[in-house]
């Protein structure tokens, strides 16, 4: 491994993604947008269906049998029922904003517990109460404890995570394809640069950009949301660091192979539209299927949004998060190698 | 004409078992030596038997019809694609990753970074190499200095192969392949061009390069080996395989010319557009005998067999893909 001609190729292709202003300027209007749209047009508001926690159910248990809960709310539409298994464990899903309510399945008192600043839980709350006859027992409102996460809070990481994400794998999975394409990697084949100081460089050159789109679009959107982070900012940009790391290292996967920018482009959305769906990107996967749930945490942007978020929401350390830490290594190790390994300059 | 014909077969059948060797001028082993090199791409072989060798300072070229396995040859010894059979020896070796470090290669098709101005291009590819050619020298030979500031993609077709053949040049390499290098350049560009690659030779580099051009072949190849159908068929110095191949030259006069009956001529002759074409063994005794017979030589043309005839007359007149 020669530093020298890393750095060469490290430092040419920074000089492509700075000048080229169209690409450049989107990596930040992009995930600025988004922002902006879900903060001001929606609300924070999403359109899908309420998730509503119910307490204490152990597995494979009824959700409603001698239950307090009215029968009108328990056949509500648009109302997908979760169990948990006391209030502590539903109480951390509330306060994350991943259920919208919480409901005491046996009190007497028609206990429930709601997320204050969550918009869809004010919603879901007047279902509920309205979901009651006039002779019965009200309901009893119970607020979750400590700090409650604010759904733009919650979504922030997302939306950095997938912009993170989309640049990773387009900007180098879809360029080394270009590359190849055109003869600039045969011209860069016929010098003694290896393929391994080629890919490192590309990754770390998109590692650098990634932080510093990451940095640039934090602080403007901090300015108007003003995010709390609980957490360590360290800490938090660490696990950014590592989660680009592998997002990188996966496009390099992708892009050690072919010449066709349009196949490339087809598999580079076969693996990020599932990534931006299932990794709780926009939404909590709670409720989900196992199965669909253990797909999800194959992804690395998983790992990389949940680390994120306990960092930011929950204010973990990096120990707390190094489960997480050590899968998007793994990913960046075995992803890396594999790249050097398949990688071809011509083919 | 015939006997050129009948001179193809048996040349072609001498041929397939040679190895070409461009003359050792001290007893050193060839710079590059390649044997038996095939290449297949799928069903279509693109090289099928090619040996040959080159020695230090000299300049071999490659000459083909399209689809003749040039650049397939080139890519091979070049290292860029892996031949299917064949061996390739440098300095009498095997290559070995330091072969990248010694030679410089000018692709036919190829492209650079996008975004990136000549200065900027020059020194990434600089730092690429343990060692590396004066940058300033470089600039002043390739004659980039006024373009230094200019974006990659805003050269011109002659500036662009100027500043390929830096890059080619950049480490100082001992062997250089030059695949087309004037494809696409005007008069101008590519006399210049001619001239840098010839004070590359100059100073001793070895030079491999393809070309359709035979007037470049001509004027910068020490050797030349006429490729067809993934094989070498004709081997030698430009003169050697014009004297070997086309024989004799051509002198047209107008029919005028000749008071006498043609069938008096004592060589062969055709008659086309009103000028008759006469085919001699030496000029000097064609233009005698011409004088004898009180022809009017004052609007004579004479033809000398060039490459290009040798090139016709191996390759054929067919199109090819």
């Amino acid at each position: 491994m020669n530093l020298s001609r890393m750095w060469a190729m490290f430092v040419a292709r920074n000089y492509e993604f700075f000048r080229d202003r169209a690409a450049f300027g989107w990596n930040f209007a992009f995930p600025f947008l988004i922002i902006l749209g879900f903060g001001f047009i929606f609300g924070g508001r999403e359109y899908q269906e309420f998730k509503v926690g119910i307490f204490p159910i152990e597995a494979g248990e009824e959700f409603f049998l001698e239950s307090s809960v009215p029968k009108a709310f328990q056949n509500g539409r648009y109302l997908e029922f979760i169990p948990f298994l006391d209030l502590q464990s539903g109480e951390s899903k509330l306060r994350h904003q991943k259920i919208d309510i919480l409901i005491d399945r046996n009190s007497p008192t028609h206990a429930y517990w709601i997320n204050d600043s969550s918009p869809k839980g004010y919603i879901v709350e007047q279902l509920f109460l309205a979901s009651f006859k006039t002779n019965e027992t009200q309901a009893e409102r119970q607020l979750i404890q400590g700090l409650q996460v604010r759904y733009i809070d919650w979504l922030f990481p997302g939306i950095l995570a997938m912009n993170m994400m989309f640049s990773a794998l387009w900007g180098v999975g879809y360029v080394v394809v270009r590359y190849r394409k055109n003869g600039t990697l045969k011209r860069l084949k016929a010098t003694p640069l290896t393929a391994l100081e080629y890919l490192s460089a590309q990754m770390f050159s998109r590692i650098f950009l990634l932080m510093f789109t990451l940095a640039v679009v934090w602080l403007g959107s901090d300015l108007i949301f003003h995010f709390q982070v609980l957490g360590n900012y360290a800490s938090l940009a660490f696990v950014f660091f590592l989660g680009g790391l592998s997002l990188c290292s996966m496009g390099l996967v992708l892009a050690a192979r072919g010449t066709s920018e349009e196949f490339t482009s087809g598999i580079l959305n076969f693996i990020t539209w599932p990534m931006m769906f299932l990794s709780e990107v926009w939404f909590s996967m709670e409720g989900a299927p196992n199965w669909l749930q253990n797909l999800a945490n194959v992804f690395p942007l998983t790992h990389l949004l949940t680390a994120a978020r306990k960092i930011m929401n929950d204010g973990a350390s990096l120990s707390e998060v190094s489960t997480e830490c050590f899968f998007m290594t793994l990913v960046t190790l075995l992803c890396l190698l594999l790249a050097a390994y398949l990688f071809s300059w011509n083919e | 004409m015939i006997l050129w014909h009948k001179g193809k077969d048996v040349l072609f059948s001498t041929i397939l078992t040679r190895h070409f060797t461009i003359p050792c001028k001290e007893n050193m082993p060839p710079v590059l030596e390649v044997t038996h090199l095939k290449k297949m791409y799928r069903q279509t072989e693109a090289v099928a038997d090619v040996s040959f060798s080159v020695q230090e300072g000299l300049c071999l070229g490659l000459l083909g019809p399209n689809g003749a396995g040039k650049t397939t040859t080139m890519e091979m010894a070049e290292d860029i694609i892996q031949p299917n059979e064949g061996e390739i020896f440098y300095r009498g070796q095997p290559r070995t990753s330091s072969f990248r470090e010694e030679i410089g290669i000018q692709f036919q098709h190829t492209s650079l970074l996008n975004f990136l101005s000549v200065e900027e291009t020059l020194q990434t590819f600089h730092k690429l190499y343990r060692e590396s050619e004066n940058l300033n020298l470089l600039i002043q030979r390739c004659e980039l200095q006024p373009l230094l500031k200019r974006r990659n993609d805003k050269l011109s077709g002659g500036q662009l192969q100027r500043l390929m053949l830096a890059l080619a040049l950049i480490n100082k390499p001992r062997l250089v392949f030059l695949d087309e290098p004037s494809t696409g350049l005007d008069p101008q560009s590519r006399r210049n061009l001619w001239e840098i690659v010839l004070r590359i030779k100059e100073e001793g580099k070895t030079i491999i390069l393809t070309t359709h051009s035979m007037e470049e072949a001509e004027y910068l190849c020490d050797k030349i080996a006429i490729m067809d159908q993934g094989r070498v068929i004709a081997w030698d110095s430009p003169k050697q395989l014009i004297k070997t191949h086309c024989q004799g030259a051509a002198i047209t006069l107008p029919r005028t010319a000749f008071r006498l009956d043609l069938d008096r001529l004592p060589f062969s002759w055709k008659q086309k557009d009103g000028q008759i074409i006469l085919e001699i063994d030496q000029i000097h005794e064609g233009l005698s005998v011409l004088l004898n017979l009180d022809v009017d030589i004052s609007e004579m043309s004479i033809h000398t067999p060039n490459l290009e005839d040798v090139f016709i007359h191996l390759t054929g007149k067919q199109l090819r893909d």
